[in-house]
């Protein structure tokens, strides 16, 4: 038990570097996830053809294949960044594949109808796509978003083995203190408890507000 | 043919096809200008000079990177048959009709969804001392074995209630429904998204290369750190993930041929057969694996 009240510190840091992975990545993943899906229902063919091999690709990469390739890889080009920024690329470019393909079904489930009455009254394809169908995929969107954001907060424990700091990383400092090292595992899993479960709360707040009443 | 799903187009017109015809050229260019900048930049750091591709030659490193690769599959397929019968105990469990067994498997299954898989390796493997092998293959059975579950679960619950009703009428015990009768059809049904998690085992195999568990991964890190070929890391990346992906993928696309065979089956028309892809449910929501027929 003194384990947390002693350490207090320690675990704050790891946590608030956690939420920060998660927050940052989350942002990266959903705007390069946007832009995708964008992308993989565009008109033009070389452009569904990149987003459909960036999804593929992303999709069936080993996560810590992809934190190995980024962070070891990237600096041989000259590109050096803080460890933490690399940790979000990373992170945020493969949980872009998941959420691309979760936008892109939401999109498919907007009737063809709905985009058919839009264009018959007239209206313009930014209208059709901001006033009818954006909004309509958004409400079906909210739970399949939620689960890839929660795998990303769980998949942001990699980090630390890549030494970022974060929640999981800080089992080192505190069993090199001597501590109990069961009581620092169940307050690094109360931790990730805590996380998932807030953003698990989000979404259904989420849900419930705007989810699809069809 | 994407363009025809949607509701964000019509049908286009010679004057759209021109605009579109620019436009296609435009974003080719780019992308080729990407893939023409990656190549220069590849060359220019001289990532294809041949100390670095020597090592790939050597006999001795070949047969590390198939060590490595033969201890991924090996930890894979323990993997994936302890967490099938993992997840067919707590599916049981979570359809018993004793409360507290249900109880139990639902705590359990609950826990170690919303647990991060690396979490409980490394706690297998720190706190438990355990070796490296039966620790990532202990964290992978309990998260995977978890998710198996529930997706087992949400079938058993999909199959057209008048199957169970009709079972329960000829004088079938629970026992008798369950295995005769519904487990067959959700398996069948639940075929696509279980392989399609089964990928997941298999991508986070290579979690054991950060608690020393000699995989595929471990064995390309070996050979990049080597300063006798110019540490030959990008290289080695362009050797291992190619193999990695594709190992993934041809699990992956298994999966989509299964959801197409099982679609057109006569044995699932009392059951919808789910989408492969991971299902990554909400804790404690309802699985999006388990489309009502």
């Amino acid at each position: 038990m003194n384990v947390l009240t002693d350490n207090f510190a320690i675990y704050a840091e790891g946590f608030l570097g956690t939420v920060e992975l998660t927050v940052y990545a989350s942002l990266l993943a959903l705007a390069l996830g946007f832009l995708m899906a964008s992308f993989r229902v565009a008109p033009v063919a070389s452009l569904r053809a990149f987003g459909t091999v960036w999804v593929t690709v992303l999709r069936n990469t080993p996560l810590t294949l992809l934190f190995f390739a980024v962070l070891l890889g990237l600096p041989r080009f000259g590109l050096v960044l803080p460890f933490q920024a690399f940790a979000v690329l990373a992170l945020g470019c493969y949980t872009s594949a998941f959420i691309c393909e979760a936008l892109r079904s939401g999109i498919n489930t907007v009737p063809r109808g709905q985009g058919e009455a839009a264009r018959s009254l007239g209206m313009t394809f930014a209208q059709t796509l901001g006033v009818i169908v954006l909004p309509q995929a958004f409400r079906s969107v909210i739970p399949p978003v939620g689960s890839t954001l929660i795998a990303l907060a769980k998949n942001s424990a990699i980090a630390g083995a890549f030494s970022v700091t974060e929640l999981l990383g800080t089992y080192k400092t505190l069993s090199e203190l001597g501590y109990n090292i069961i009581w620092t595992f169940v307050w690094i899993a109360v931790g990730y408890l805590i996380i998932t479960l807030a953003i698990s709360a989000l979404f259904n707040l989420l849900e419930r507000k705007w989810g699809v009443a069809r | 043919m994407t363009t025809r799903t949607t509701a964000l187009y019509d049908v286009p017109g010679p004057t759209t096809r021109r605009r579109h015809a620019v436009y296609a050229v435009l974003s080719t260019a780019v992308l080729l200008g990407l893939a023409a900048w990656v190549l220069h930049l590849l060359f220019s750091t001289g990532q294809f000079t041949a100390t670095k591709w020597m090592p790939f030659e050597y006999k001795g490193i070949q047969e590390l990177l198939l060590r490595g690769l033969g201890n991924t599959l090996k930890a894979f397929a323990m993997a994936a048959v302890l967490s099938l019968a993992l997840g067919g105990v707590l599916a049981a469990g979570r359809l018993s009709d004793h409360a507290p067994v249900r109880w139990l498997a639902t705590l359990v299954v609950e826990f170690f969804r919303a647990m991060p898989v690396l979490v409980m390796i490394f706690f297998i493997f720190v706190a438990l001392k355990v070796q490296p092998l039966p620790a990532l293959v202990a964290g992978l059975t309990l998260y995977n074995g978890s998710v198996l579950a529930e997706v087992f679960r949400s079938g058993v619950n999909a199959v057209e209630r008048g199957q169970r009703e009709a079972a329960f009428a000829l004088g079938m015990r629970k026992t008798q429904v369950m295995s005769y009768v519904l487990v067959p059809q959700a398996v069948r049904a639940m075929l696509p998204a279980i392989i399609s998690q089964l990928v997941v085992a298999l991508k986070d195999t290579s979690l054991g290369f950060l608690i020393t568990y000699e995989e595929f991964l471990h064995a390309g890190k070996l050979i990049a750190s080597n300063l006798d070929y110019d540490l030959p890391f990008i290289p080695v990346v362009m050797v291992i993930s190619p193999i990695y992906i594709g190992m993934c993928m041809l699990l992956s696309w298994f999966a989509v041929w299964v959801s197409r065979r099982e679609q057109r089956s006569p044995k699932t028309e009392a059951v919808v057969v789910a989408a492969p892809g991971p299902g990554a449910p909400l804790p404690g929501g309802e699985p999006p694996t388990a489309p009502k027929p």
